[in-house]
């Protein structure tokens, strides 16, 4: 029996590798404990496919993780594939083709009808032609509070932005902060594309962010949004922390009553042993306007001379979107899937709020895919600014506005 | 030389030619050439690509008007006055201390210099770790019963400058205190021979006629320094990567984010421009009087 | 610059140390003041090294209760052995050790190169100037003064032309490059200083350009190379941007390895992991500096025209 059995996984690796098993190296920026969790699944799938996945972790963020990647492609050394967020990132190495053709695949596998919602393929798509394979979306415009805080208290929990910033003084008096934020450059952007869609409402955000009408940027609502983002700078005096998960530790711990960051937020409270609904509550679009941006990651191919390690991107392209990856990857990572056909019953209370929200279509594509990044880090560089500094709201406004028709 | 036969002086000269050929094809094609390309493109609108769509001035016109590269500007500016003073203040009086034919002076001088043989990478993390509100300095006071002591500069944007400091002067007194130390070992002793016999205290010695005898080695000690301050990154990288905010942000960092993350190469390299500038500032006033006066050797 | 030079030479001198008679006197009022001034600054330059070695000695448990000065309850070796073999980065969970051999192996080829082309300029330029070779040298050692910053990308494109983007070998040669204006400068400033007649009479005896090199420099200049050796291996050691730039994960050096592992938070940070893997980076140059003292001192005097 025992020799049969290996004899078996003998005969099994012979042909595994005889199917011209190639190696590929993947570059990413996953290396957070569940984000590398959600990685091995990834390379796990594919070696047993038959080819090898060499990993190419790179520490730090995006930020730090994108210089080294596009350099590496335009030194003329490229990986066999790699993380972006989808969107403008990589378009002009799309159009200096440097990057594989994917729309082969995306025909054999009907991506058309399955990646859901459709601007996510939309976001990969250059020309008509299919550049990159989605692999999750998330969400970035969500409230985490920590009900004890308010238990403490004696009020009830806020439901919305709104009912959040008239509890605050409360909480301040309790010796609380109210709102938990971190020092990284991108989570002040983070928290103030929040409040973007959250007081300025979908169709001012859509004329802004989709139609590019400064007009409308220049205006009214968007003079509240920027009010708005002064008063969650006055909440969040008092967090001293750097990194986002330090931030939600505070949330975790009580010691700060909400935090605006991303559903990958709710691995922190898991991993804490924190249960949705009861210690937590999660609002999206800050329980003003729920709708969620759809950006998220998707891995790119670029161009390799090599007709086989050719073919092995493609395999790679296709498990990605394939369903039983897009379970068992998006399940440790918090995020959700690219296509709407996948079982995610095992997934929380938050998770299933945004996947709700997804299936209702209440989802707008996200920053990543209608700014330049350069246009983006600018108005990082602004945010960073503003949240730390006391610039009055209407310079930040104006400043950005000028940002933006510079795009 | 010149009676040689021209034959042979061509051949000595192509030997030399071939054998220093590297240098050569360094100088022209990565230094200047290098320099020259980054120079051009920077009035480029280049985005991910090098392309050549001229545009002017206008990224240096964005430059000027962005507040993070003032920010920048202005940060390097009070940390560079700051280091730069005092590395070599603190460098000379180390020197003059340990030239006092002090006892342990070898075990002294190996302590000091050691920070210098470590990278600026380890320097940044150590630090990090020194002044880390939780764990480090700030809380160790704390439990010694002074409750409110707070220190925490890599949390506070007003003082992270001083918390680059700290670690910027850790690494780097030591190798100007050797530098000055040669530059006191220079000094001939007839002069304080002269100055004792006179009757003039051993400070004003220094002040009145050491320190003016040792001005080349200050001026060449605040080049090198200064030179090294420009150039400001892995320390940032490695402490504070720019924050808090935007509150440690340096050029170096800029030109970093904008040629790769923007994926805005016009933009980074306006600023690469400008930090070649500053050094050409610090460099050519100083080569003026190096080469200027006298003869090169 | 050649102020710089001589100041490398006379540093090397100085600490021969002071001339004169050793104090008689052991305790008076001035000695106590000196000695306390640098008892004192020396404290300030140990403790970064002690509270290093002392939290990578540590448990956790202990550095998250404990005084990061006070020495450990329970010494454990677990950090450092983490730091080498196990800390991760993505999937690569082999701590620093690839991350060590990776330096050794973008070491040994830069040292060798860069030196043997420096030695060679030095050289050409001390005995045999040719029109120009004033100018290039000029230019060099104003190379040695760019920001790097500036030159990244033009680099990136060079590499990638000669097809030795993010190999080894692409490495290897910007070290050489960028090592080669401090290294031109030690080697020129060294034969500078061999007397000329020994040049003369070795052409008299008919021995060419390389004849000269190998049988009469090279032999003479043990000293000088061996302060080279020295400059390039930290230098090379202790570099970030060219590692991080020039590289890719597979091949990064030792500093950029460390960068990485101690910014991948999985879960609780580890700071005796951070600072066991810290020190294992800094030993190398260490180790170095201990053991090679007054060399040591006379090659980053050079190196300081570097930056």
């Amino acid at each position: 029996m025992k020799l049969t059995t290996k004899l078996l996984a003998a005969t099994a690796i012979v042909s595994a590798t005889g199917a011209s098993a190639t190696d590929l190296e993947v570059t990413h920026w996953w290396t957070s404990g569940g984000e590398a969790a959600a990685v091995a699944e990834l390379a796990k799938a594919f070696d047993a496919s038959g080819d090898h996945w060499v990993d190419g972790a790179i520490a730090g963020s995006g930020g730090t993780a994108r210089p080294i990647m596009i350099s590496r492609i335009t030194g003329g050394d490229p990986m066999g594939a790699t993380q972006f967020n989808h969107g403008q990132q990589a378009l002009e190495l799309v159009e200096a083709g440097l990057m594989l053709d994917l729309t082969d695949v995306a025909e054999e596998n009907n991506w058309e009808e399955v990646i859901f919602p459709k601007s996510l393929l939309d976001a990969c798509t250059v020309d008509g032609r299919v550049y990159c394979a989605p692999v999750n979306i998330h969400s970035p415009e969500w409230l985490w509070i920590s009900n004890k805080v308010y238990e403490d208290l004696g009020l009830p929990v806020p439901q919305n932005w709104n009912e959040f910033v008239e509890s605050a003084p409360a909480v301040r008096e309790a010796g609380k902060v109210p709102l938990a934020l971190g020092n990284q450059p991108w989570q002040a952007n983070t928290a103030f594309g929040a409040i973007q869609v959250a007081v300025a409402g979908l169709e001012n955000w859509q004329a802004v962010n989709m139609d590019q009408d400064l007009d409308v940027a220049a205006g009214d609502a968007y003079a509240a949004v920027f009010e708005a983002a002064a008063a969650a700078r006055e909440l969040a005096v008092g967090s001293n922390v750097q990194d986002w998960n330090q931030a939600t530790n505070l949330v975790i711990t009580d010691q700060a009553a909400g935090q605006i960051m991303g559903d990958w937020a709710q691995g922190e409270f898991a991993v804490a042993g924190e249960v949705a609904g009861e210690d937590y509550t999660c609002l999206p679009g800050l329980g003003l306007n729920a709708y969620l941006s759809t950006g998220g990651d998707a891995f790119y191919f670029p161009k390799l001379d090599d007709p086989e390690q050719e073919a092995a991107q493609k395999r790679l392209a296709a498990l990605l979107v394939s369903p039983e990856v897009q379970v068992a990857f998006n399940l440790k990572k918090g995020s959700l899937p690219i296509r709407g056909d996948v079982d995610l019953s095992e997934a929380n209370d938050c998770m299933q709020k945004g996947l709700e929200l997804l299936a209702s279509g209440n989802v707008m594509p996200s920053g990543d895919m209608l700014w330049t990044p350069d246009t983006q880090k600018q108005v990082e560089d602004l945010m960073v600014e503003f949240w730390m500094s006391d610039m009055p709201a209407a310079e930040a406004h104006e400043r950005w506005v000028e940002i933006l028709s510079m795009d | 030389m010149a009676s040689k036969p021209l034959s042979a002086r061509l051949t000595r000269n192509l030997n030399a030619k071939i054998a220093a050929l590297p240098m050569i094809i360094t100088t022209l094609v990565v230094f200047l050439g290098g320099t020259i390309w980054s120079v051009v493109y920077s009035f480029t609108g280049s985005k991910l690509l090098p392309k050549l769509k001229w545009v002017g001035l206008k990224q240096y016109d964005r430059l000027w008007s962005n507040s993070r590269w003032e920010i920048s500007i202005e940060n390097l500016f009070w940390y560079g006055i700051f280091a730069l003073v005092l590395t070599i203040a603190i460098g000379f009086l180390l020197a003059v201390l340990l030239d006092q034919k002090i006892r342990f002076e070898d075990t002294f001088r190996t302590i000091l210099l050691y920070p210098f043989a470590l990278s600026f990478i380890v320097t940044g993390l150590v630090w990090q770790w020194l002044l880390n509100p939780e764990m480090g300095i700030q809380h160790i006071v704390r439990s010694m019963g002074w409750e409110s002591f707070t220190f925490d500069p890599l949390y506070n944007p007003d003082l992270v400058l001083i918390g680059l400091l700290m670690a910027g002067l850790w690494q780097g007194t030591g190798f100007v205190m050797c530098i000055m130390l040669a530059g006191l070992r220079g000094i001939d002793e007839d002069i304080w021979k002269a100055a004792r016999v006179d009757g003039i205290p051993a400070w004003k010695t220094y002040l009145r006629v050491v320190i003016p005898m040792m001005r080349p080695v200050f001026i060449t000690t605040l080049v090198i320094v200064a030179a090294g301050i420009i150039k400001l990154y892995d320390l940032v990288v490695a402490m504070t990567s720019g924050g808090p905010g935007n509150a440690s942000q340096v050029p170096a960092m800029y030109v970093y984010d904008y040629l790769f993350q923007a994926q805005n190469l016009g933009q980074g390299l306006a600023a690469s421009t400008m930090m070649l500038l500053s050094v050409l500032i610090v460099l050519i006033p100083w080569a003026y009087l190096e080469f200027g006066g006298k003869k090169h050797a | 610059m050649l102020e710089a030079s001589k100041m490398v030479d006379r540093t090397v001198d100085a600490m021969s140390g002071p001339r004169g008679k050793k104090p008689k006197k052991a305790l008076s009022g001035r000695n106590i003041m000196i000695y306390g001034i640098l008892l004192m600054v020396s404290l300030y330059y140990i403790l970064p090294l002690w509270v290093m070695v002392m939290t990578s000695l540590k448990g956790m448990p202990e550095i998250r209760m404990g005084n990061i000065f006070a020495p450990p309850v329970e010494i454990t070796f677990e950090p450092w052995v983490k730091a080498w073999s196990s800390a991760c980065t993505g999937l690569n969970c082999d701590g620093l050790s690839r991350g060590f051999w990776n330096s050794v192996q973008i070491l040994i080829p830069s040292v060798f190169l860069s030196i043997a082309i420096a030695s060679v300029n030095g050289y050409a330029l001390v005995n045999w100037k040719f029109k120009g070779s004033e100018l290039f040298f000029t230019i060099l050692i104003f190379g040695s003064f760019i920001p790097y910053q500036i030159m990244l990308y033009p680099i990136v494109i060079m590499l990638r032309e000669l097809g030795l983007y993010g190999k080894l070998g692409g490495l290897v040669l910007v070290h050489s490059v960028f090592g080669m204006p401090i290294l031109t400068l030690l080697f020129r400033n060294y034969f500078t200083s061999v007397p000329e007649e020994l040049f003369k009479a070795a052409r008299v005896d008919g021995a060419g350009f390389w004849g000269i090199y190998f049988r009469i420099m090279l032999p003479m200049s043990l000293p000088i190379f061996v302060v080279a050796v020295i400059l390039q291996v930290t230098g090379i050691w202790n570099d970030f941007l060219f590692g991080v730039v020039f590289t890719k994960p597979s091949i990064y050096p030792m500093t950029v390895q460390l960068n990485n592992i101690v910014n991948s938070v999985q879960g609780v940070k580890e700071y005796n992991v951070n600072m066991a893997a810290t020190m294992l980076t800094g030993l190398v140059p260490l180790v170095i500096y201990f053991i090679s003292g007054k060399l040591f001192v006379r090659g980053i005097a050079a190196g300081a025209v570097k930056g």
